[in-house]
């Protein structure tokens, strides 16, 4: 086992692995930015090392510095955690050459799923279902017209190197594809320094569903049941759940097994996940293969019984998985959200600044891997998600409950947040008829927002801002503030005042 | 104690006091009966009658908003007697601040001192986490300040401008 373990990420995902290594009894240590000093896992880690500025590309992105971190402070492995170097194979390469385990698949194995294209023609070879299209990026306009009109309009236009719908354009009719083929090509080139596009049949409001699989390095590989991801805005996730609504028995075991061949194919060792489009006869597409840990990974977690970075550890040890396919069963429904820190009413732009109050969930059915605290500065330079909240319950119903309890409970202070978004999605009766696919969150933001005007509430609020005043600006208020009220009360008093003065200097 | 209170631009008159342990609550010339802890700052857990509420309080530059469970509402509070009353909601007259609504960066300004602009027009583009705001007039008027340059670093609040 190992002894002590590097982990080359932030956030909510740093946090998680640093407890699952605290849970093995391993050492944890983080690298954090310049920005990231006061952040949760450099809190909660045994050891932390500055590696340089906000700028991703100066710490986090940056392979020489955190290798050399590996190597002063003797770790074992690096956990690369989602996004950053996770599924960089020249990260995983250098991690072998400086003889530290990447807790991940192989630089081999990621290089073979890393181009969308290359990825398709290995897939192809082990007998993997595709979306109609294209398996290399089309050469000429001419011949995306061809592949377009054999496989029928509309077609959607996908970056060979691309993620988070970079690149990638839906064509409805043959004379739009010259303008689209060129705004994909050069969206491809400026956000991956690859122009290479290629031609698939759309799937009209499709869902996406993805299969988690788990290879150990004897040749071992199972599945670990789906995750339904179709709740998306603008191609990125917003909330998962598993199991998916749709998918039975029968659909699993085949979405399984074809995904324990894709993985084989590719000699996938560690966690990954296997991406599916599909449509509404659940016909199901391979779109592409994960090479890391999801965000997602927690729905997995509660509704198998297992903890995925546990055994993604224990893989990287070598040893062998400790169960088979007939050993995985799933029990009950589980749902996270996405907690960004995003304004729902400006268009969802990243609202980063300091956490002043923050009450977090808990009770039955909830989990949540958080990498927030109170106090903390969210600071403007990563990406906005600040916890994951999942609700489990035995059913999807209760699960559905559960959350919907836990978000009213749930209070960021001082900061914009989604939270009113997932109030809306888990009180929407389509969402609870689980009528679900990637159209879902646009046409469901775009229905009148029904604000149930309560009239009590709006005195409820009126009163309480005299009260907040009262208590705080005088004397007798705070002596007045009952028990524990107290100290609280005169905590506000100097609030009150702080705040009196301000507005005084204006 | 006496408060104009505006709640999401709707005026109430308050009128709050404390005798014998108990406050005396008139909200708009109707009783209420009620009691009121602070279980931590910012947090006051009020009965109105047998009815609980939690309420929270949130500052973020000079805009309060308090929570009623999981409702927020914009809330400004005045002392009638004060002079200094706050500007009403609302208010198109006299110079207004345009302040960046969360950290970042400024990348341009769209507005040169001077230029007349109408409400909503784009007066500066603010980036954070990788994404660009435009922050807009809040009245019809003319530039009469700009406080912010292109490339600095702004907080929450901060004055980047001021449209009279």
């Amino acid at each position: 086992m190992f002894e002590k373990i590097l982990i080359a990420n932030r956030g909510e995902i740093a946090v998680r692995v640093l407890r699952a290594c605290h849970e093995m009894g391993i050492a944890a240590v983080v690298v954090y930015s310049d920005v990231d000093r006061a952040a949760l896992h450099v809190r909660e880690a045994d050891e932390a090392y500055p590696i340089g500025a906000g700028a991703a590309s100066e710490s986090y992105l940056n392979i020489g510095k955190i290798i050399d971190v590996a190597k002063r402070s003797g770790a074992d492995a690096i956990h690369p955690g989602y996004g950053f170097l996770s599924e960089n194979a020249k990260f995983a390469q250098a991690c072998a050459d400086a003889g530290v385990k990447f807790v991940g698949p192989t630089a081999a194995a990621m290089e073979a799923m890393g181009s969308k294209t290359r990825a398709r023609q290995a897939m192809e070879k082990a007998g993997v279902p595709f979306v109609p299209g294209t398996s290399r990026g089309v050469e000429s306009f001419e011949e995306a017209e061809q592949v377009a009109a054999r496989v029928g309009y509309p077609v959607m236009l996908k970056a060979a190197a691309g993620g988070g719908g970079k690149g990638m354009r839906l064509v409805d009719a043959p004379e739009q594809l010259k303008s689209s083929l060129e705004a994909a090509r050069s969206e491809a080139e400026r956000s991956f320094g690859d122009s290479e596009v290629y031609v698939e049949k759309a799937i009209v409001n499709p869902r996406h569903i993805e299969m988690q699989v788990l290879a150990d390095e004897h040749g071992n590989t199972v599945y670990l049941g789906e995750r339904e991801c179709s709740l998306q805005r603008r191609h990125q996730k917003v909330l998962e759940e598993a199991p998916s609504p749709v998918v039975n028995a029968d659909m699993r075991r085949r979405m399984g097994e074809v995904a324990v061949r894709v993985a084989q194919a590719a000699n996938y060792t560690n966690a990954g996940t296997v991406e599916f489009l599909v449509d509404q006869e659940k016909n199901f597409y391979f779109l592409e293969m994960n090479t890391r840990l999801q965000v997602e990974h927690p729905v997995t977690e509660l509704i198998t019984g297992l903890d995925l970075v546990h055994l993604q550890i224990r893989i990287a040890t070598g040893e062998k998985l400790p169960f088979r396919q007939d050993g995985v069963s799933i029990r009950g429904n589980a749902i996270e959200c996405r907690i960004y820190a995003e304004d729902p009413d400006n268009n969802y732009f990243p609202s980063p600044g300091k956490i002043t109050l923050l009450q977090e969930p808990s009770g039955p059915g909830i989990r949540i891997d958080s990498g927030m605290y109170e106090g903390w500065t969210v600071p403007i330079d990563y990406d906005p998600l600040l916890a994951k909240l999942i609700g489990y319950g035995s059913d999807r119903d209760q699960a559905i409950a559960r959350l919907t309890r836990a978000l009213d409970e749930c209070f960021v202070g001082g900061i914009k947040t989604n939270i009113s978004l997932f109030r809306r999605i888990l009180r929407d009766a389509d969402f609870h008829a689980a009528k679900l696919d990637t159209g879902f969150l646009d046409r469901m933001l775009k229905r009148i927002k029904e604000k149930p005007a309560d009239p009590r509430a709006a005195e409820a609020a009126a009163i309480a801002a005299g009260l907040f005043a009262a208590l705080g600006s005088t004397e007798q208020g705070a002596r007045n503030g009952a028990g524990s009220g107290l100290r609280a009360a005169e905590k506000a008093d100097s609030n009150w005042k702080s705040a009196s003065r301000r507005e005084a200097l204006r | 104690m006496l408060y104009d209170i505006t709640i999401d631009g709707r005026n109430y008159r308050l009128d709050l006091n404390r005798a014998d342990g108990r406050w005396s609550c008139r909200l708009d010339g109707s009783d209420f009966e009620v009691d009121a802890i602070l279980t931590r700052p910012d947090v006051l857990s009020l009965r109105i009658g047998n009815l609980a509420y939690e309420v929270k309080s949130e500052r973020v530059a000079n805009d309060l908003r308090l929570w009623v469970g999981s409702t927020g509402f914009d809330v400004e509070v005045r002392d009638p007697r004060s002079l200094r009353g706050r500007t009403r909601a609302g208010d198109d007259h006299g110079p207004r601040k345009i302040t960046a609504p969360m950290p970042g960066r400024v990348v341009r300004l769209l507005v040169h001192t001077g230029d007349e602009v109408e409400l909503g027009h784009g007066v500066a583009v603010v980036e954070a986490m990788k994404m660009q705001n435009e922050i807009k007039s809040p009245k019809k008027g003319t530039i009469q300040k700009i406080l912010a340059s292109e490339g600095a670093a702004v907080n929450a609040g901060d004055v980047l401008a001021i449209v009279e």
